[in-house]
């Protein structure tokens, strides 16, 4: 879907990004780590060629978007930033239609849509001709997600979309990000420095320092096959919780999914957000569904910490 | 109270005046306004895109804004002319500043992610502007409109100086004749236009930007309404156009003699006599009202018409002195009085064309002269106390100033400070009163009309000769002010209406009663 070629940019004599090559697969989300000035901003700009890059390329769909038009190219990429960067004139109704009205959508599909919108994030209608000051950051970031979303744009970018937020309103927004259809269908790369986010949201990891890749992959190669000592050091502070993040229960019978009380979890959930299930609902054992949404079977505490001790083993055997 | 009812009715007689005044000062100060954002605006955001160049283009309007208005107005003649055009250039120069830095300020103020995010969305570099920052800088911009509107409608009084009407017309008319109800007239009104202008656009400024958006698109319409307003009055003509400095507009004999004595209707715009002899000259005007001895007089070729009914009373020059700075100087009258019967009106009118056509400096002139005479003496360098001399703002009063200043020097142990450029009779005569100077030349007939306003009767008992006016302002401004007035100099400064030579021989006008016979004619 995305496919980056030596991609480099140079500020003057020092390389913010130093020839870098990946690939984004459809439907995935790549998140780009590491710390301030490793270049993970500059790489995910010059995908929307907010900045330019000093050489390299860029394909999206096959196409070199540096033979594209910006402005054309950029209406059909959603962008999400840090400090959401909602037009303060606008109202929330305003912000998100802005880039229906550059592409000229009639007034009633756009009304359709943004209502669509803001009751898939739980928006309120009522917000629709209120100002961006008069939100809270939680409902900013979201009203940003939506200005983002509204042109069903195929690829997403979001630079530190959670950034501002606090941990409590971060949570829920994670859950409610994971959750969300619209996102499914979309190829999205996200930069963060915020190792659990990146976890927790991240199909795969690109893990960056000083312009350059440092090790590519899914969450559990970075953590039981890290390339070198920087991706270890990088991971150890807070080893432990990611590891329950990146490990996943037994896997349900095809099609299946898991149930507790009623709710219906995904398959492709982590040990730690089961754990958690079972900790917020007192309850003894989690249900394992299969296709059918027939029982197939149960896990309880034990099960869950006897498969974290299970993969461990593997791993150390490998 | 007294006063305020006496400004009140001064205000009621003259509200015709009053009104054409304020409207052209508004239009005035809208039709500079509306150009200078047409300017200022496109600039600001210039430089807000290209950097690089704000310095530049902020130090030049930074500049420009430094330049004393008067300056600015005197440098606009030679390529302008007078009248509204100069004054619109001047003034929108004096207003490019605060709206060019405020455009700039506002637009690079803008929250760089709000930038990104547009950017990001797909907008066009023109649709950022327009829909982004513009918007956004929209209360810094209006704030810098604010304080060159406030600007404006001060500086515009200024431009009466140079016949382009306004306020400033009785506020230096005012002055001129030591009339402190025309001066209020005009000064009031200024200054409550600035404050309704500042308070109006301060409302402005505080919508919220739903209302700016109709407001930012209602302004243009509202600055064209208003300057248009300027159009209006001046939308009048006649045959020939007199200029008149806003002295000679209000004096009795002056412009209001010209009317009540000869009855002459003419087109008359307000003038400073700064620049009115070359507007003769270069055919602006038709007729002018100049000082008899004036060295412009020679150097433009102009003619002086004959006062065949003798509304102006004879102007000669003493020099008028403070009782006590007599005192205190005991040598001080027996040396001024060395230039007594020495000048006479040819000799000054060629003076004043050395200074005011040959631009040689007045000390120069005054040096000449003085060892012409055998009167020039070296400086003795004493410093027995400093005598203050002053003089009014135009070249003949400064050549006589530095002529008493050298023979003061060279005669007698005084030092010598000289305050040169008073700006008119009111504000010389009231630095005299409140001893900020010892002396100046002074005119019989302004101290008669100007100073002493006494009733119309005694005032054509004493203006029958040069002698009866004389005396009556020596002993009434001896018992009234304690001022002295030495012996007159010799010259006769009278006012005097001129035309160009070729121009009255042409029409066949030798007298104020020969043009008004020709303006009737129709």
């Amino acid at each position: 879907m995305i496919k980056v070629e030596h991609l480099g940019k140079h500020f003057g004599k020092v390389k913010a990004v130093d020839d870098i090559s990946f690939e984004v697969n459809e439907h995935e989300t790549l998140v780009l780590l590491g710390t301030s000035g490793c270049g993970k901003t500059t790489t995910l700009k010059m995908l929307n060629r907010l900045i330019e890059p000093t050489h390299g390329s860029i394909f999206i769909n096959n196409k070199n978007i540096l033979d594209q038009q910006a402005e054309v190219l950029r209406r059909g990429i959603g962008y999400v930033l840090q400090n959401n960067g909602l037009f303060p004139h606008y109202t929330v109704g305003e912000n998100i239609a802005i880039v229906p009205q550059l592409l000229k959508w009639d007034k009633d599909k756009i009304r359709h849509r943004v209502s669509e919108l803001l009751e898939k994030l739980h928006l309120s209608e009522d917000y629709l001709d209120v100002y961006p000051n008069e939100l809270s950051g939680g409902q900013q970031q979201r009203v940003g997600l939506a200005r983002a979303l509204v042109a069903d744009p195929p690829v997403l970018l979001m630079d530190e979309p959670f950034g501002a937020l606090d941990n409590v309103t971060k949570a829920k927004i994670h859950a409610e990000f994971k959750a969300l259809d619209e996102l499914k269908r979309k190829t999205i790369i996200m930069v963060t420095h915020d190792v659990q986010e990146a976890f927790e949201l991240g199909d795969r990891i690109c893990l960056m320092d000083k312009g350059k890749i440092v090790q590519i992959g899914t969450p559990t190669d970075l953590l039981f096959k890290p390339n070198n000592q920087f991706v270890e050091d990088f991971l150890k502070e807070q080893r432990l919780q990611l590891e329950f993040k990146a490990i996943k229960p037994p896997s349900p019978p095809e099609g299946g999914t898991f149930e507790l009380h009623g709710v219906i979890l995904p398959a492709a959930i982590g040990l730690w957000e089961l754990l958690e299930q079972l900790k917020f609902t007192k309850s003894e054992s989690i249900a394992i569904l299969d296709n059918q949404h027939k029982q197939v079977g149960q896990l309880n505490f034990q099960d869950l910490m006897s498969a974290f001790y299970k993969y461990k083993q593997q791993q150390s055997h490998e | 109270m007294n006063e305020q009812q006496t400004l009140w009715s001064f205000m009621r007689e003259q509200s015709d005046k009053l009104a054409t005044q304020t409207l052209e000062h508004i239009g005035l100060t809208f039709i500079s306004l509306f150009f200078a954002v047409l300017i200022g605006l496109p600039l600001g955001i210039l430089i807000a895109r290209k950097q690089k160049l704000s310095g530049t283009v902020l130090g030049i309007a930074g500049v420009l804004q430094t330049i004393p208005s008067i300056a600015l107005l005197g440098f606009m003649i030679p390529l302008l002319g007078i009248g509204p055009k100069p004054a619109i250039v001047a003034l929108l120069l004096y207003a490019l500043l605060p709206i060019i830095r405020n455009t700039y300020t506002g637009i690079t103020g803008v929250d760089a992610a709000v930038k990104e995010a547009a950017t990001a969305m797909g907008m066009s570099r023109s649709q950022i502007l327009f829909k982004v920052e513009l918007p956004l800088a929209m209360p810094v911009i209006l704030a810098g409109i604010r304080t060159a509107t406030v600007i404006t409608v001060g500086v515009a009084t200024l431009a009466s100086y140079i016949a382009a009407g306004g306020l400033g017309e009785f506020i230096f008319g005012g002055i001129s004749l030591n009339n402190t109800n025309m001066i209020l007239a005009g000064a009031i009104p200024a200054a409550l236009l600035a404050i309704i202008f500042d308070f109006l656009l301060s409302r402005v400024q505080k919508l919220n930007f739903k209302k700016i958006n109709t407001a930012t698109k209602l302004s243009p319409a509202i600055l064209v309404v208003l300057a248009c307003v300027y159009f209006i009055p001046s939308a009048y003509g006649s045959k020939l156009t007199a200029g008149f400095t806003p002295e000679f507009m209000g004096r009795q004999d002056g412009n209001l003699g010209l009317q009540s004595k000869y009855h002459l209707k003419i087109h008359t715009i307000v003038i400073s006599d700064a620049v009115m002899y070359k507007a003769a000259y270069e055919k602006q005007l038709d007729v002018i009202s100049g000082y008899s001895t004036d060295g412009r007089l020679k150097a433009y070729d102009l003619v002086v018409l004959k006062d065949d009914k003798g509304i102006f009373p004879p102007y000669y020059a003493a020099p008028i002195v403070r009782d006590e700075a007599l005192k205190q100087f005991p040598d001080l009258e027996k040396t001024l009085n060395l230039l007594s019967g020495k000048i006479n009106d040819t000799v000054m009118t060629e003076l004043n064309y050395r200074t005011d056509y040959l631009h040689q400096s007045p000390e120069r002139v005054a040096k000449d002269f003085l060892q012409s005479k055998n009167l020039w003496r070296p400086d003795r360098g004493g410093n027995d106390g400093v005598v203050r001399i002053g003089s009014k703002i135009f070249g003949e009063q400064y050549i006589l100033a530095n002529m008493y200043s050298m023979l003061i020097k060279g005669y007698t142990d005084y030092g010598v400070s000289t305050k040169t450029g008073l700006g008119g009779t009111k504000i010389c005569f009231d630095a005299l009163t409140n001893n900020q100077i010892d002396f100046y030349p002074e005119y019989t007939g302004t101290g008669l009309l100007v100073i002493l306003q006494p009733s119309q009767k005694v005032i054509n008992l004493v203006t029958g000769s040069k002698e009866s006016t004389y005396n009556y302002d020596k002993d009434m401004f001896e018992s009234r002010y304690h001022i002295k007035w030495l012996q007159p100099i010799g010259f006769n400064n009278a006012y005097a209406l001129m035309m160009r030579q070729k121009q009255a021989k042409d029409l066949n006008v030798k007298s104020i009663t020969d043009l008004k016979n020709y303006l009737d004619k129709k």
